[in-house]
């Protein structure tokens, strides 16, 4: 069948690989945004600029820390960095939040959204400035070098990790949302903040902490992603506009439904890369156009 | 007695006359009544019908390569390929509306930006667009065949008028009936719905006319750049003319004419001098907008001006 359209097994499988690596990173954003909107109502166009902001502190701290501390040996590896970084962003989300975001929960949520691109502008700036818009690389670490022979396939260590480490943040994410006691107060936040704060649970400090966590995934992607994509200041811009439309397709009402979507739209775009390749850059648009006409409110989402 | 809105207008067209004679360079202020009239577009949907579309580089951009590509590969003259450019636009404004009414609010703005991020690509990819190099040696040519559009004056005072044509045309539009019931939305969509209006009518109505205008806009600056360029069609675009409504003052006749003649200058001012920087300011100048002048330039003067009074 696959020489008959005149397409490898090997191509149509490494472009599904391909697919389902930016389905990866298309499901932890969006699951990002998908929880700071449940809990502030604004869209967080910070996004892009925070997952950049975590692929080049990642950078900075393999390259750059050691010379900048006067001991050229030291270094944050990746494994710290895993961690390390993503608290950096998130703590850096607490601050816009409680300096800036804070004062316009009253008003109409289009403000949120200015004021959280007009963010995005002024990090994205500041890198630009700093580094210019050339790539950089990141060195893969040692372990996950290398590929293994799946027979079919070879499979890149380092892939196959990206996708088990977001698949695994993503679904500890479903999970403590869904199905803890902390999951619970948060869901109910979401539905009626006056009442949970009447039960006595401090709604600010957990919107806070959401806005925090949902940036901090913002930055952990961007770990994730240092090695595989060159790190530049523009890495998140054009990305987080796929995610928007991916976050339309799903609808924002559910968790899962992100994380399916974001994946499913991943593999979409690889398989679009294998028969028409001309079209891969704009077949989510397409995607969402369509879901636009079907099913407006978005294949997971809620009519409000 | 004169209403402070006809002072107004007064004082732009004058300004407007006079300011190629009194040293500004003419170029820089076409660039700026082109972005200013993009602006009064945008101010037409975000200010008066409360849609905020951050897709509207899609229409500029769109309308300045078929306004460029139908003067330079078929030969027609300026004002005929404006208008090309301009139907375009409204024609894809229906399009994208079309869509993006589905959805309200939030999710309004983020259909209108992949829309317009899908259509970049589509121009990144086609031959005759130049792809990275854009639509490059645009002829001017003659307007109506009799005026030579290579005067610059000539053309200063063509790009002038358009301009007013499509500002009072805007200015016609907010007090009109039509422009009462966008209003109307704005401030209360399900009252508007309760008294019988088809509100997704007047919103995609609204949206169609703003992009057209956006397109006749883009069109014109095309015509006066001799390029159409993928900037233009870019979303850094569609942030900038929020910028300029926004810093001008949102719903006011005005403000996004103050906006883009400060954000165009401003662009102008620093490009050279700071390098990425500009784009750090324009952030910042969002960020304190938002957080702290909400009413922008204009807004804010009027306050002011009526507590005095």
């Amino acid at each position: 069948m696959f020489e008959l359209l005149g397409i490898t097994p090997q191509a149509l499988y490494s472009q599904l690989l391909v697919g389902l690596i930016n389905g990866s990173f298309y499901a932890l954003l969006s699951l990002g945004l998908a929880v700071i909107f449940g809990m502030l109502n604004i869209i967080n166009f910070t996004h892009g600029a925070q997952y950049m902001l975590g692929a080049f502190l990642a950078w900075i701290g393999l390259t750059q820390l050691g010379p900048w501390l006067g001991s050229p040996d030291f270094s944050l590896n990746y494994w710290a960095a895993l961690i390390v970084v993503p608290l950096l962003v998130g703590a850096l989300g607490i601050v816009i939040e409680r300096t800036m975001l804070r004062h316009l929960y009253k008003l109409d949520h289009l403000y949120g959204l200015l004021l959280t691109f007009g963010i995005a502008l002024i990090i994205e700036g500041l890198f630009r400035q700093w580094h210019g818009s050339s790539g950089k690389s990141y060195d893969i670490p040692e372990v996950l070098r290398g590929a293994i022979n799946l027979g079919f396939m070879y499979l890149p260590k380092y892939r196959a990790w990206v996708i088990v480490a977001s698949l695994t943040v993503c679904f500890a994410t479903w999970f403590v949302i869904e199905r803890t006691k902390l999951g619970s107060y948060l869901r109910a936040g979401t539905e009626n903040p006056r009442l949970v704060q009447a039960f006595g649970i401090n709604v600010p400090l957990m919107i806070t902490l959401t806005y925090g966590f949902g940036v901090a995934l913002a930055g952990f992607a961007g770990v994730l992603a240092a090695p595989i994509f060159t790190v530049s200041p523009q890495m998140g811009a054009d990305l987080i506009i796929v995610v928007f439309a991916v976050v339309v397709i799903g609808g924002m009402g559910s968790i899962l439904g992100s994380i399916v979507t974001g994946l499913a739209l991943g593999l979409v775009e690889g398989l679009t890369k294998v028969f028409y390749p001309e079209a891969s850059a704009v077949v989510v648009f397409v995607i969402m156009s369509i879901v636009l006409l079907v099913r407006p409110a978005g294949l997971f989402g809620r009519e409000k | 007695m004169l209403t402070r809105t006809q002072w107004g207008f007064i004082a732009l067209i004058v300004a407007g006359v006079l300011a190629p004679h009194l040293g500004v360079y003419p170029t820089f202020l076409m660039k700026c009544w082109c972005l200013a009239l993009f602006a009064c577009a945008f101010n037409l949907l975000l200010g008066y019908t409360g849609l905020l579309s951050f897709g509207h580089a899609a229409f500029i951009g769109a309308a300045g390569y078929i306004a460029g590509y139908s003067i330079k590969a078929w030969g027609l003259s300026p004002e005929l390929g404006i208008l090309a450019g301009t139907a375009f636009a409204g024609v894809l404004g229906y399009l994208f509306g079309s869509l993006a009414i589905r959805r309200a609010g939030i999710y309004f703005a983020m259909i209108t930006l992949a829309l317009a991020q899908m259509l970049y690509f589509v121009w990144l990819q086609m031959k005759f667009t130049g792809g990275e190099d854009g639509l490059q040696g645009v002829p001017r040519g003659k307007l109506f065949g009799v005026i030579d559009l290579a005067d610059t004056l000539n053309l200063y005072y063509f790009v002038f008028a358009i301009f007013i044509v499509g500002f009072l045309l805007i200015y016609r539009t907010i007090h009109s009936p039509f422009g009462q019931v966008l209003k109307s939305i704005r401030e209360n969509e399900p009252r508007a719905i309760s008294l019988g209006y088809d509100v997704d009518k007047y919103k995609l109505l609204a949206f169609v006319l703003s992009a057209a205008l956006a397109g006749l806009a883009g069109a014109t600056k095309t015509v006066v750049f001799q390029l159409a360029s993928l900037t233009d069609a870019h979303w850094h675009t569609s942030g900038e003319v929020v910028l300029m409504t926004l810093l001008g003052g949102l719903g006011t006749v005005f403000g996004p004419v103050v906006g883009a003649f400060v954000v165009v200058g401003l662009q102008n001012q620093l490009a050279d001098k700071v390098g990425s920087w500009v784009q750090v300011i324009m952030g910042a100048i969002f960020v304190v907008c938002v957080l702290a002048f909400r009413r922008g330039i204009v807004g804010e003067w009027m306050t002011l001006f009526s507590r005095k009074r």
